[in-house]
């Protein structure tokens, strides 16, 4: 990852694009799932299935907004939901997207 | 529903897997907790291991916590670590480093997603060698002297807590620091051979609040496994998970396949199956009477009207189960005094139940390893 990905990764901004680390493996569990990070060695829960929706499709959309609203995100859980979104970029679990890399 | 309660419930696969990968032990410490010696010849084969591996990788358990016994003392140690950690499944090894030279330590700095423990119990030769063996302190010491020359990242020096070295908690971090290790420091449990030493190396009541106060204040930089929920009970929680994961987050597979609750309670009550059977470890895992009898919610029994319940969760199974107290009341070292009280009012013909499951070796110990060849007595 470039130095700039790096310095987005410190301070999350739920306005750009983002997505799911590609070394980070999701395992679902009764409560959500389970996000294991194979660089790290760090596991961390996504406790409801509506944030595993929301990680998972980050991707396929232009900003971490628009992946809560497809994901029915309750407008009252929104800022809950960013905080947990926040401390997952700090882990790595979710990294900036950034469109100039080709990376797969 | 806060994750713990979830946890109680039990998750789709284990988060903490012990594998034991071998009773046979170089050593023979007075605590070992699965009473190890002596190689078991029913232990799984390379094959039925790598088996083991291939279901593990399938059920998404990210890493596995191998022990012994010790197990680099099987010759396929190595071929192991290397499928297991080729095939996405990260391996902590705990070890008394009696294999870990140089040229093995250079190894393992070279390889991703491998952790290193090595066993000391006591900051000082002579505490340690007292518990451990003549001898296993050097061991240990030129094991974290080797990875550090290896340039192998943070291995762990991992304690087990007992009257001689709560003392020595801040010796055992500069020892850390000395070697660029972290610590890991767990609870003495009366298991295996722990039963026989329990009432003489557990740490007195005044001990166990001065490793809670310590925990509290160094906490944040020392690894404990989890282990010591039941002291949350002197005020706030300590980090980690403060519930017994046993069957729920849980789980030990021993070196012939059998799958116990925990990597404390290895007794046939705590049996749930066994890897070479039809199903194999997930059909164990997920199908399993006695796991599905530990993820029933507790009602706390002799505990509830306690205030203190939800910080300790009533403590060990393993620690009440084999001191002979009912596993539904408090833990034996209950930091209320509970523990102390219902060991007081154990019955004198009370059978405290002791594991069948031994493999320590009769007469005197080498430190330096034992030939393979050597020859298998049976019990």
């Amino acid at each position: 990852m470039s130095t700039s990905g790096e310095e987005a990764e410190r301070s999350f901004d739920p306005a750009r694009a983002y997505r799911r680390s590609r070394r980070v493996a999701l395992r679902p569990e009764p409560f959500g799932a389970l996000a294991y990070h194979f660089g790290t060695h760090k596991l961390s829960f996504l406790k409801t299935p509506q944030l595993v929706a929301v990680v998972t499709s980050l991707e396929q959309h232009p900003d971490v907004y628009a992946a809560m609203e497809q994901a029915g995100v309750d407008q009252t859980q929104r800022p809950a939901y960013l905080r947990a979104l926040a401390d997952l970029a700090e882990a790595g679990t979710i990294e900036p997207r950034l469109e100039e890399s080709g990376d797969s | 529903m806060k994750l713990t309660e979830h946890f109680q419930y039990g998750l789709t696969s284990p988060i903490c897997l012990t594998w034991e990968l071998t009773y046979a032990c170089n050593l023979a410490c007075v605590h070992c907790l699965s009473s190890s010696g002596r190689r078991d010849p029913r232990e799984l084969s390379t094959e039925e291991c790598k088996h083991v591996v291939d279901e593990l990788r399938r059920m998404q358990v990210f890493y596995v916590n191998i022990g012994g016994g010790e197990p680099t003392v099987r010759p396929d140690f190595w071929e192991l670590l290397d499928y297991s950690v080729d095939h996405n499944v990260g391996v902590k090894f705990s070890t008394n480093g009696v294999k870990l030279d140089l040229c093995r330590a250079r190894r393992l700095a070279r390889t991703d997603y491998v952790d290193v423990q090595i066993s000391l119990d006591g900051a000082t030769e002579s505490v340690n060698d007292a518990v451990r063996g003549p001898g296993s302190y050097a061991t240990a010491l030129r094991a974290l002297a080797n990875l550090a020359e290896a340039g192998f990242h943070r291995p762990k020096i991992s304690v087990v807590m007992t009257r001689h070295n709560v003392g020595q908690l801040d010796e055992f971090a500069a020892l850390a620091a000395k070697f660029g290790a972290q610590l890991r420091i767990t609870r003495l449990r009366p298991s295996g051979r722990g039963a026989d030493v329990w009432d003489e190396l557990r740490p007195t009541a005044c001990q166990q609040r001065e490793l809670y106060d310590w925990l509290v204040a160094r906490g944040e930089e020392v690894l404990t496994g989890d282990s010591f929920f039941h002291l949350s009970a002197y005020g706030s929680p300590l980090p980690g998970l403060n519930l017994c994961g046993a069957g729920r987050v849980v789980c030990l597979i021993d070196p012939v396949g059998d799958v116990y609750a925990c990597p404390f309670a290895i007794h046939e009550d705590f049996l749930a199956g066994n890897v070479r059977s039809v199903g194999g470890f997930e059909a164990v895992w997920r199908d399993s009477e006695l796991f599905a009898r530990l993820r029933r919610p507790r009602t706390g029994g002799a505990c509830r009207p306690c205030g203190y319940y939800s910080s300790c969760q009533g403590g060990c199974m393993a620690a009440k189960f084999f001191t002979g107290l009912p596993l539904d009341g408090p833990d034996p070292e209950c930091v209320r005094g509970f523990g102390e009280q219902a060991l007081a009012a154990r019955s004198p013909d009370a059978v405290i139940p002791r594991s069948e499951v031994d493999h320590s070796r009769r007469g005197p110990v080498p430190v330096a390893l034992a030939s393979p060849r050597r020859r298998q007595e049976r019990r």
